[in-house]
């Protein structure tokens, strides 16, 4: 079930187009802002809403990236793994991430607090290598930076 | 650095990288293109005239003429309503870093840009389609849209003039083939972000099936300036036949990588050397993309070459974003494409058989070639499979865009790719 705020919020989103399935990625988006990841359930659920298919909705939901159809880590990690952060020794950064957290690309640390994956360009590529945690960009890293960075995340 | 020339784009950006807020911004001269528009009568044609006249080409990458593009909308009472104006902020280009400056710094800028190319094209309803990632870009935007309607400067009747636009910030769900032109329009309708037949081109035939105009962020930062202070000054900005500033970048092993807002056509040694301070101690130059991933390698030779869309088109290669990424001597160049390739590949929407098909071929033959599996025959088939790539066999502009960095690598670095297959190693490893 769609809460009553994801509801609304959905609603906002979709008096801004002509057509209701045009909120579909919104409406996506909002549920993972709410619960950390899309599943099988709320694709059904956001199917219902908009009076689409849930077949519809899913082949909407796996085509996106920043839409995560598996559940997530309280905080996501994601990577830059493009050619100026490559340049800047990205194979570092991804290194020392995976020996830190103990995990690869795609998996969630024991106790649910990191989930580690690659991103395309991150924009920040004069402060190459770069990531993000959740909302935030860190750049210039090294093993230190990386390691005080993803203090602030519990 | 700072030269003695205009730079419209980027002047009342504060040092400290707050945000120009609407008071700083219309203390600064802001939102006066928007009122000498709607106050001096201005037609719609009038304004797409002086654009045009201004030699504005799109700061996307391709290059295309903006005025042009707009002059395509079709006009009048009895076309199909709405027609939409969309901002291209879906900035992914690997490599490139531009657009969110100016959307992080000085939003107001952009809301004015797009206020006055919606009353060109006669746009009913604009949005600004941003990437998901860009979440500082995001938060400053909605603010900014805010304010402009909290003034009523967005809205029904902006300025007692009749004119109405409303303005909507859209956050995408990720993908580089969203900054498709057609792809970003099924992406805005909630659909799969696969590219369009085209024709029709989406000024005709757009968003929703109606008349629609996608310019990107730069582009779109130009006008009001274009409107303030005329066609032929934004044309003098530049050194070349190419009008206006730009905003140029640098990244990899150079001193202080960075971006600077400089005259259209300032050399590419210039920006290398001068802004960017050279390369870096103890690595030598050897190669540079001008403008993002999908752009032609250059080489030494072409370091006293204008950095305009005409120039490097005659070199073989595209300006693209006019965000230059540096090789050194000290990175493989197979290493770097093999990186290349593998993000296209991976971005393919996997609409077109030659995308999806051939980029994850040949990323597997570099991949091989970099862990020492190279065999005789792999850069023939590299070759073979960029021509598959080429214009006019993909409805869009990805797998042209994969096939120019691997092209060009092979022609300045082939000794390097058949070392790698010579020794069965990378010899930078």
């Amino acid at each position: 079930m769609l809460t009553a705020e994801e509801i609304q919020e959905i609603e906002t989103e979709a008096g801004h187009y002509p057509k209701r399935e045009a909120v579909c990625i919104d409406a996506l988006r909002i549920v993972q802002r709410h619960r950390g990841w899309v599943s099988d359930d709320s694709v059904h659920d956001i199917a219902e809403h908009l009076g689409m298919s849930d077949t519809d909705v899913d082949s909407i939901a796996t085509f996106y990236n920043l839409i995560f159809r598996k559940p997530v880590g309280r905080h996501v990690v994601m990577v830059c793994d493009s050619v100026s952060c490559w340049i800047m020794d990205y194979d570092r950064v991804k290194k020392h991430l995976h020996e830190r957290l103990g995990i690869e690309y795609g998996q969630t640390t024991s106790d649910e607090r990191f989930t580690m994956l690659p991103i395309v360009c991150l924009g920040c590529c004069d402060h190459a290598p770069a990531m993000m945690v959740d909302r935030d960009l860190h750049s210039d890293l090294d093993p230190q930076k990386i390691d005080s960075a993803l203090e602030k995340y519990k | 650095m700072t030269g003695n020339f205009d730079k419209p784009l980027t002047e009342r950006m504060h040092s400290d990288g707050s945000v120009v807020d609407l008071q700083a911004y219309e203390q600064a001269g802001g939102y006066q293109a928007i009122r000498k528009v709607l106050r001096t009568g201005m037609t719609p044609m009038e304004v797409t005239e002086e654009v045009k006249n201004s030699n504005l080409r799109g700061r996307g990458g391709a290059g295309f003429q903006t005025g042009l593009k707009w002059s395509f909308v079709p006009r009048g009472k009895d076309i199909p309503n709405p027609t939409y104006l969309i901002v291209n902020a879906d900035e992914m280009e690997p490599g490139t870093f531009k657009d969110r400056l100016l959307m992080e710094r000085d939003p107001h800028q952009l809301i004015e840009g797009a206020m006055v190319a919606g009353f060109a094209i006669e746009a009913d309803i604009g949005y600004i389609f941003l990437r998901g990632e860009y979440t500082l870009a995001a938060e400053r935007l909605a603010r900014a849209i805010a304010e402009a309607y909290e003034h009523h400067y967005l809205g029904e009747n902006v300025f007692g003039s009749g004119y109405s636009l409303e303005l909507h910030l859209h956050i995408s769900g990720g993908r580089y083939i969203c900054g498709d032109e057609t792809g970003l329009l099924n992406a805005l309708e909630g659909k799969r972000a696969n590219p369009r037949s085209k024709p029709p081109f989406p000024p005709s035939v757009g968003l929703f099936g109606k008349p629609t105009v996608v310019n990107n962020v730069e582009t779109i930062c130009c006008v009001p300036h274009i409107i303030n202070r005329g066609a032929e000054w934004f044309k003098g900005l530049g050194r070349t036949r190419d009008g206006g500033t730009k905003l140029f970048g640098a990244s990899g092993k150079v001193k202080r990588p960075g971006l600077w807002e400089l005259p259209m056509g300032t050399t590419v040694r210039e920006i290398l050397e001068e802004y960017a301070g050279g390369m870096r101690d103890g690595v030598k130059f050897r190669g540079l993309l001008p403008g993002g991933a999908s752009t032609d390698f250059l080489v030494e030779e072409h370091l006293d070459l204008p950095m305009d869309f005409s120039s490097l088109d005659k070199a073989g290669s595209r300006m693209g974003t006019g965000t230059m990424i540096v090789l050194d001597d000290q990175t493989c160049p197979v290493g770097m494409t093999w990186n290349l390739t593998h993000f296209f590949a991976q971005e393919s929407c996997g609409f077109c058989t030659p995308c999806w098909s051939g980029l994850g071929w040949a990323e597997r033959i570099l991949k091989s070639m970099e862990e020492g599996h190279g065999q005789p025959g792999d850069l023939d088939k590299l070759a073979f499979q960029t021509k598959m790539w080429a214009p006019g066999h993909t409805y869009c502009a990805l797998a042209p865009g994969a096939a120019e960095p691997v092209q060009s690598a092979l022609k300045y670095f082939h000794d390097d790719f058949e070392r790698h297959i010579s020794e069965h190693r990378c010899p930078w490893r």
